[in-house]
């Protein structure tokens, strides 16, 4: 009888889950990866997000060779003579013409450069300032997000893993930068700063960065405390994980996806934020290839944007669709994560 | 040095001995008594039931073994637990690292939520391996593929890259056991890890750990809150009530000849193996008490059809019956299976 019972081993009664097959890709990236990136190409609000992302990227890219630089320094708008006066889309270079672009004759036929997207007051040309100024909202984004995340993550993981009065002082903190309206903040911060570092992008961006990091902090060290009650968790412990390593291997990883849609999300409003404090004349030098200080030049003719609509719209599409462009995308990562995470609980 | 016994140092010839373990959580709602005192002692290959009903203090008191409460809002306030000749709640921190999944190792309830979903099965086999036993990637996954093939998860090697939610709930618990056995623990604690399961899979995974334990030769700590799992594994039992042990006893005893009102209706709630046709579903009525603010005598008076004036007002505490099995009940001579 003992004998028999022995024999009978048990692996069969349970129906196991078949195994699926994964394709070579899937098997590369991870299954959790590979399911993400597939939504992430099959939903349709994030095919458009990425196809307008991809639009920008190509643009900053691609600057050179679009609006060819006139000085050594490419963020300089050119500008054609300085009346005030702007001149409409399809105005020829008068003045100082930048070297033509070798895709401009084959198409065009012609020798000579227009204004393509018109001047501005002081004659800034507003196409080479929406070609590089992609270049500086991309920069501006990326970075002020990254040193953002940066710094919220570490606080908000700090917090969160030491608790006790270390969590106490630093969510205090947090509250207190919360506490300033952020847009009030960031003016008043940059224009502070300006005098000591210089009027560039460097004031503005690290006002943007010192009151930023605030909402990183505070999601990441929420979703770390509920990540932390998973018995998954405790699972590690009770194998002698060390504590450091169960924050980044263990917890980290299952508590971070709601604080990088927040970053994507983040990404557009940095810039138009930026775009307001430049608006304002806190920020860059003036002809410094932004879209905000493009918008500025609009001030002066705010009464008659009938007549002169150029000024507005294309740095102002421009904005809205990279806002929007990042904002898709965060939208579409949070779908595709959600029911991950869902799935996988 | 010289002469008698020096009783500061914690000895015991015992692999395990757990002496007046106390452990209380601070709550706004006031001190919770999780664990009020318990001791008992363990040998090398022994098996334990642990048994009591939801929320009397059984995982709160492995926990504490491990070292593991969330401190705050948990204390232990007092107690030994002599591993080894080691008391290991004077263990540094790090000391108590290598304590867990080398020598002792927990599995849990509920296999869905112990395993880390964003964490290959073959990382979370591996990683006690490296830290535990120095082994670099290639030979812990070695090791992994033995353990899983172990536990009988067939197509190991095909098996390591999964995620945890490509395996159905035997499967990972059976990932779970691998996981815990990894390194050869002495101890191996079982916190209810069938009851998240269904009833022929909860037979298998009992089954498993007597395979492996006789191949091993663990000592398990089995903790349930239904005594049928442990009848037929366990050499004792322990039942737990109110964060007390209140009946100890070589499990045939327990079965055979509770002396305690509570075990005795615990064994009512079972079914009835003589009576083919009348299935008896007895479960005791009340509620176990809330560990708040304990009352003053008996905690399980309330709900005990033995109870007498004296329940009310004073503690029993355990007594012995015949040698090794002992219980904690004023009326115990009373009380008899019927
Ligand atoms: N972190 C905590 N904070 C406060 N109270 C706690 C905490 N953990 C456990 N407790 C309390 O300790 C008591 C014992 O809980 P424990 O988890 O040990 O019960 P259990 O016997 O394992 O029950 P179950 O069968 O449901 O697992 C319970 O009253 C519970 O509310
Ligand atoms: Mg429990």
């Amino acid at each position: 009888m003992t004998n028999e019972t022995k024999q009978t081993l048990v692996i069969d009664e349970e129906q196991f889950l078949p195994r699926r097959e994964m394709s070579n890709l899937e098997r590369w990236l991870g299954t959790d990866t590979y399911r993400a990136l597939r939504g992430m190409v099959t939903n349709p609000t994030s095919i458009v997000g990425l196809v307008l992302l991809g639009l920008f990227l190509f643009i900053a890219l691609a600057a050179p060779i679009l609006a060819p630089p006139i000085s050594s320094n490419p963020y300089q708008i050119p500008r054609d003579g300085y009346g005030s006066v702007p001149k409409p889309p399809g105005t020829l270079w008068n003045s100082r013409q930048p070297e033509l672009p070798f895709w401009w004759k084959p198409i065009m036929g012609t020798d000579q450069w227009v204004h393509i997207m018109g001047t501005a007051s002081g004659q800034w040309d507003i196409y080479y300032g929406v070609v590089w100024g992609t270049r500086t909202a991309l920069q501006v984004g990326l970075l002020i997000t990254f040193v953002g995340a940066a710094v919220g993550i570490t606080i908000g993981a700090v917090s969160a893993y030491y608790g006790g009065w270390l969590d106490m002082v630093l969510m205090r903190i947090t509250d207190i930068f919360m506490a300033f309206p952020f847009m009030l903040a960031a003016m008043t911060l940059s224009a502070v700063l300006t005098p000591v570092l210089g009027k560039g992008l460097f004031p503005p961006m690290i006002a943007l960065m010192a009151f930023g990091w605030t909402g990183f902090a505070r999601l990441l060290r929420s979703d770390i405390l509920s990540v932390r009650e998973r018995e998954y968790v405790l699972a590690a412990q009770v194998i002698g994980v060390k504590d450091a390593r169960i924050l980044f291997r263990h917890i980290l990883p299952n508590a971070i996806f709601p604080t990088l849609v927040l970053g994507s999300m983040r990404i557009g409003s940095y810039v138009i934020t930026f775009a307001g404090l430049s608006f304002l004349g806190i920020g860059a030098e003036v002809g410094y290839a932004d879209w905000g200080q493009l918008l500025s030049f609009a001030r002066a003719w705010m009464t008659n944007l009938g007549e002169y609509w150029y000024i507005v719209i294309f740095p102002g599409v421009a904005l809205v669709l990279f806002t929007l462009s990042w904002n898709l995308v965060g939208d579409a990562l949070r779908d595709v994560l959600d029911p991950r995470m869902q799935g996988s609980r | 040095m010289a002469v008698g016994i020096d009783l500061g140092k914690p000895t015991s010839q015992h692999l395990l001995e757990v002496r007046d373990l106390t452990t209380r959580f601070y709550t706004e709602d006031g001190v919770v008594h999780a664990v009020n005192g318990i001791s008992y002692t363990l040998d090398e290959g022994e098996t334990l039931g642990v048994v009591g009903e939801s929320g009397c203090g059984k995982s709160v008191h492995a926990l504490s073994m491990m070292r593991l409460i969330p401190i705050p809002p948990g204390k232990i306030e007092k107690g030994e637990v002599i591993f080894k000749g080691r008391d290991l709640l004077k263990l540094s921190e790090e000391e108590m690292r290598h304590i867990r999944g080398a020598e002792i190792a927990m599995i849990f309830q509920d296999p869905m939520t112990s395993l880390n979903p964003v964490l290959t099965i073959g990382f979370q086999i591996t990683e006690s391996l490296q830290l535990h036993q120095g082994m670099d990637k290639a030979q812990s996954r070695e090791r992994a593929l033995e353990l899983l093939d172990m536990v009988g998860i067939p197509e190991a090697a095909l098996r390591l890259d999964d995620y945890p939610h490509q395996f159905s709930g035997g499967m990972r618990q059976r990932a779970m056991i691998a996981m815990g056995l990894s390194c050869n623990p002495s101890i191996l604690i079982a916190d209810e890890p069938t009851t998240a399961l269904d009833v022929t899979i909860q037979a298998q995974i009992v089954d498993l750990v007597k395979r492996l334990q006789d191949k091993l030769g663990m000592t398990v700590i089995w903790i349930t809150h239904d005594l049928g799992v442990v009848a037929g594994m366990a050499d004792r039992v322990n039942v737990m009530y109110a964060g007390s042990i209140i009946e100890t006893g070589p499990v045939k005893y327990i079965y055979g000849d509770p002396h305690h009102p509570y075990t005795l209706g615990l064994l009512g709630s079972l079914p009835n193996p003589e009576g083919s046709m009348g299935v008896r579903l007895y479960s005791i009525p009340g509620e176990p008490p809330d560990l708040v603010g304990m009352p003053k005598g008996c905690p399980f008076a309330p709900r005990c059809t033995f109870k007498v004036e004296r329940c009310l007002h004073e503690m029993p505490m355990l007594e012995e019956i015949e040698p090794g099995h002992l219980a904690a009940c004023w009326e115990k001579d009373r009380v008899r299976r019927v």
